[in-house]
């Protein structure tokens, strides 16, 4: 049934820009501060009190844009967006109408629905249309939980005047995972350009969706739904899922989709109707008379677009093309700028990639995990990584080896050689030496030597672990094998 | 001592030479606040703090100080501009506890150069209306006749100046709030051009047309008050840039060869015969100094009043929705939900005139409405800057009546907000243009009425404004005192 219809999804991003004072004001951004701490007679709407704007703010704004595409407006105007709210304290909010910051942007972005257990099915480059980036001032917050009085409410402005970059799409999105993908290629994207810290939990990185059905082939949109309160990715898309097969069976059983705003609720993993569109807010739009158009220099953008980083998008496909990674390393070394980099930095001076691809992925992704630590904080570096790779490739150490040489490294960050040297010295890839162990192993066990001789090769393997076991783990495998083959065929 | 006798040049060198005492000064200035109280000028009378402050002064004095250029002035503050920790209600119940937090630039500026505030003053509420009835605190009388009002909506201020219980005053003008009131209680008052003097501080009416300004017994006082407060201020983002003149050097300039133009637009239907009279005597006193006066035309004036009502109350529906209860002010204490708590605290709050114009604002901003409605007047208002800067091509300075009509009485145009709206008929356009004008005294009535004349000029060219106005005041050589009151 749900091969019939076709889903249409939008997203509207709310990105704090992660500067050090509000974009009004000067007072601190910082977040969970005493409450109402960082506020002044601006970002509390104090009568006569006037915004004055934050020129780091446009930077970071257009550090966003151009990373998303998007064509940044030479001049672009504030306008008062008009609604009564307790966390609202000017009663209105200074957000962007007509003439936004930026417009007209896209990502090309690798996206795949997920089987059953939640793996890729089929990674696929989609292009999704960005419709704007505009500025906005945040609002404050309304607490409720943990106040004295339970009767009451509190509100804390020190959210308020924080600088959001409001980011939304096209209706471009046709499943809850292309609408996923997007969403961890936004944040990605924006932590890559530094002007987010992409932190859902704590509210600086916040996303509302639009959501219709049509039957597949359709050219008219269905009536769309606004879905909120989805602040995690997981919550993104179960309630898109829900949303989706609720309007399908709704559709189906011949009902009209009212126009609405509904609430994820994630206990109940439901979606609930919030407003209809006759309580819709008419927001009066005009435009702030307390601030002057907003000019974007040229040379401003020219200066930033210079600067920018490569993004995550192209990263990858460089990855795959030039290091020859499997597209789910290449995009997993790539999910933060910090691991890429850490990657580069590895691969320089070691020249294996594959092996520095492995090493990153698999050993030192556990030790920073379990450890709670960014890769960037990563107490083993990059060259003392790359320095270890150069030895397991020069036969100095076995791979077996170079796991606890790792985690001793990373533990006490020391040189590569110096634990290895601390550990019972290197690897044994003399002849004469790896002979003697393999005499021994040969002469301990005639009975599989006569087996072996007798056709059932399949007990090389049976030596081999003999050796490895008197060397103390410390034979070169590749060493062993030839020694080891040339004596029991003798 | 009587202040109307004093100038603020004059008070600062007499109080360098320890001939006056800025105590005196003030004590005198409180005692004719006490004295006049029934003329209801002041909200807030800072009694204690104002001779604190001349105290200050007079030892800065003995010392032998380089005394700043307001020493000692008494200068009374509307009661829409912030200073800290006085009560600050801009007319209005809903503002009737407030102590803000932060002082206004202007009243800053005015404070560091020496200036004594000696209190704040009534004003309709918000700043909407031309009479000063729509106050939440009584309706303020005009010291010429009692029976009449001062003019709005800055009547306080205007009071203050004319009956000597200040040297100067501050007000603030949207459509005509300092130039009318200054019209019709007989002092000078002045417009400064959008942008000259910082808002930050004044609590918003229409932002993009709102402007504070001096009121004074003489355009030189004016023009001293003038050079402090204006200026660009770093917290308020329209504020400009433009070099501030020096003021009071300008006004001793001569007239002669000053191009003055005189809109046929300004002198037809409604307006009075005795102010119509008064004004054309002083265009001739101009012509008599050697101005060349030049009959100019401002086509789209007749726009001008209901774009100024869709522009200023749609700002205004926006500004005035923080007053809600939630963190300050006035807040309806029955409520049992958050939608209750705030029509029942903007409603119990607010006056009359103040939700009327919230009303018409928000309908004008409305959905479906906004195009023909607000997209309109700004077109309109586009037009209107045209006329001004077609005009100004040709001369040097408008001459226009200030307000229709003299004093009227007190409750004449209350029931009828229209016949209310069109006192500040000659005077919106300027705001809309966002160009200085000045009102000044140019005669008395046949019942002894002060007439106001207005100067208009160009963007920033407030030193021509006031050196036609010097000029003509010196001609014109009369004294604008009012009868004692009561």
């Amino acid at each position: 049934m749900r091969d019939k219809y076709e889903a249409v999804i939008g997203l509207e991003i709310h990105a704090q820009l992660k500067t050090d004072s509000k974009i009004f004001c000067g007072c601190s951004t910082r977040f969970g501060d005493e409450p109402n701490s960082n506020t002044c007679p601006v970002c509390l709407g104090l009568p006569g009190a006037l915004p004055v704007m934050n020129r780091r703010v446009i930077e970071m704004a257009a550090r966003a844009a151009l990373a998303l595409n998007l064509n940044i407006n030479h001049e672009s105007i504030f306008s008062r967006k008009n609604y009564f709210y307790p966390d609202l304290p000017k009663g209105y909010q200074i957000s962007q109408y007509d003439q936004p910051f930026s417009e007209r942007g896209w990502v090309e972005i690798p996206t795949s629905e997920r089987n059953e257990s939640g793996h890729a099915t089929e990674w696929q480059t989609k292009r999704f249309g960005i419709t704007r980036l505009h500025l906005e001032e945040d609002a404050g917050k309304s607490l409720h939980e943990g106040m004295p009085d339970a009767s009451k409410s509190y509100v804390d402005l020190n959210r308020s005047g924080v600088p959001l970059a409001e980011i939304v799409s096209e209706p471009d999105f046709r499943s809850s995972w292309e609408a996923y993908d997007y969403m961890q290629y936004l944040r990605r994207t924006l932590l890559y350009v530094g002007v987010c810290d992409g932190n859902m939990e704590e509210g600086s990185l916040r996303c509302d969706a639009n959501v219709s059905v049509r039957v597949r082939g359709a050219e008219k949109f269905g009536t769309k739904v606004e879905l909120k309160n989805l602040n995690s990715f997981k919550f993104l898309q179960k309630a898109l899922e829900y949303e989706i097969d609720r309007q399908i069976a709704a559709v189906e059983a011949g009902e009209k989709i009212p126009q609405e705003t509904r609430l994820w609720n994630e206990r109940e993993s439901k979606t609930y109707a919030m407003r209809s569109k006759e309580e819709a807010h008419d927001y009066r739009y005009f435009p702030e008379p307390d601030l002057p158009p907003l000019i974007t220099a040229e040379e401003l953008i020219q200066k930033l677009r210079a600067e920018l980083p490569e993004l995550p998008e192209a990263r990858r496909r460089r990855f795959v093309e030039e290091y020859e990674l499997s597209f789910e390393d290449a995009a997993q070394l790539t999910d933060s700028r910090g691991m890429a980099d850490y990657f580069e930095e590895v691969v320089r001076p070691s020249g294996n990639a594959k092996a520095a691809a492995n090493w990153i992925l698999n050993e030192l992704t556990r030790e920073l995990k379990s450890a709670g630590i960014d890769i960037a904080h990563s107490p083993l570096s990059a060259l003392q990584l790359a320095e270890m790779i150069k030895l397991i490739d020069s036969g100095g150490i076995s791979g077996k080896m170079a796991k606890d040489v790792l985690i001793r490294m990373y533990q006490s960050g020391r040189p590569a050689e110096e634990v290895v040297r601390e550990i019972g010295g290197s690897q044994v890839s003399d002849e004469a030496s790896i002979r003697a162990f393999v005499d021994q192993a040969i002469q301990s066990n005639p009975r599989q030597l006569e087996q072996y001789r007798g056709g059932k090769t399949g007990l090389f393997g049976f030596f081999v672990g003999q050796v490895m076991k008197l060397s103390g783990g410390r034979a070169n495998p590749q060493v062993v094998n030839e020694v080891l083959k040339n004596a029991l065929e003798g | 001592m009587e202040l109307k006798r004093l100038t603020i040049s004059s008070l600062h060198n007499r109080i360098a030479r320890g001939e006056v005492k800025a105590a005196d000064v003030c004590r005198a200035a409180l005692d004719r606040i006490e004295r006049l109280s029934e003329l209801n000028a002041f909200i807030t009378v800072r009694a204690d703090a104002a001779m604190a402050r001349a105290d200050e002064i007079d030892h800065a004095a003995e010392r032998g100080d380089k005394l700043p250029p307001l020493a000692g002035a008494v200068i009374a503050i509307k009661d829409n501009m912030v200073m800290r920790g006085v009560r600050t209600t801009a007319g209005s119940r809903i503002l009737f506890n407030y102590k803000p937090p932060y002082t206004a630039t202007a009243v800053d500026r005015l404070e560091t150069a020496g200036a004594i505030i000696v209190g704040k003053t009534n004003l309709d509420e918000f700043a909407m209306g031309s009479s000063t009835e729509n106050s939440a605190y009584g309706p303020v009388r005009n010291p010429w006749d009692t029976t009449r009002v001062p003019g709005g909506s800055s009547g306080g201020s205007a009071v203050a100046v004319a009956s000597g219980m200040a040297m100067g005053a501050l007000g603030s003008d949207t459509g005509g709030s300092i130039r009318q009131p200054a019209s019709l209680s007989g002092v000078v008052g002045l417009k400064p051009t959008y942008g000259r003097v910082s808002r930050y501080g004044l609590i918003a009416f229409g932002s993009s047309l709102d402007q504070i300004g001096p009121f004074a017994n003489s355009v030189e006082d004016a023009a001293r008050i003038l050079g402090v407060i204006a200026g660009h201020d770093p917290n308020d983002s329209t504020s400009s840039n433009v070099e501030v003149d020096d003021y009071v050097k300008s006004i001793s300039s001569d007239v002669s060869g000053l191009r003055v133009g005189v809109p046929r637009e300004y002198y037809g239907e409604g307006l009075d015969v005795e102010v119509k009279g008064k004004v054309e005597a002083s265009i001739m006193k101009l012509q008599e100094m050697g101005a060349e006066i030049i009959d100019i035309s401002l086509p789209h004036t007749e726009y001008a009043i209901p774009v100024y009502y869709l522009i200023a109350t749609a700002e205004a529906s926006a500004n005035l929705a923080r007053y809600d209860g939630v963190r300050y002010g006035y807040r309806a204490e029955e409520a049992s939900t958050l939608k209750a708590m705030y029509s029942r605290t903007r409603d119990q709050g607010f006056g009359a005139e103040v939700k009327r114009r919230i009303m018409l604002g928000t309908y004008a901003l409305s959905a479906g409405y906004y195009d023909q409605y607000y997209g309109k007047s700004q077109k309109v208002r586009s037009l209107i800057e045209g006329d001004f800067r077609n005009a100004f091509a040709k001369c040097d300075v408008i001459v226009t009546p200030t307000a229709p009509t003299p004093a009227f009485k007190l409750g004449e145009k209350t029931a009828d907000p229209l016949e209310m709206y069109l006192s500040d008929i000659y005077t919106i356009t300027a705001n809309l243009a966002g160009v200085p004008g000045l009102s000044m005294p140019c005669g008395l009535s046949s019942s002894g009425l002060p007439i106001g004349l207005q100067l208009i000029g160009k963007h920033f060219d407030e030193a021509t404004l006031l050196r036609t106005a010097h000029n003509l005041e010196q001609a014109l050589g009369a004294d604008f005192t009012p009868p004692p009151v009561m």
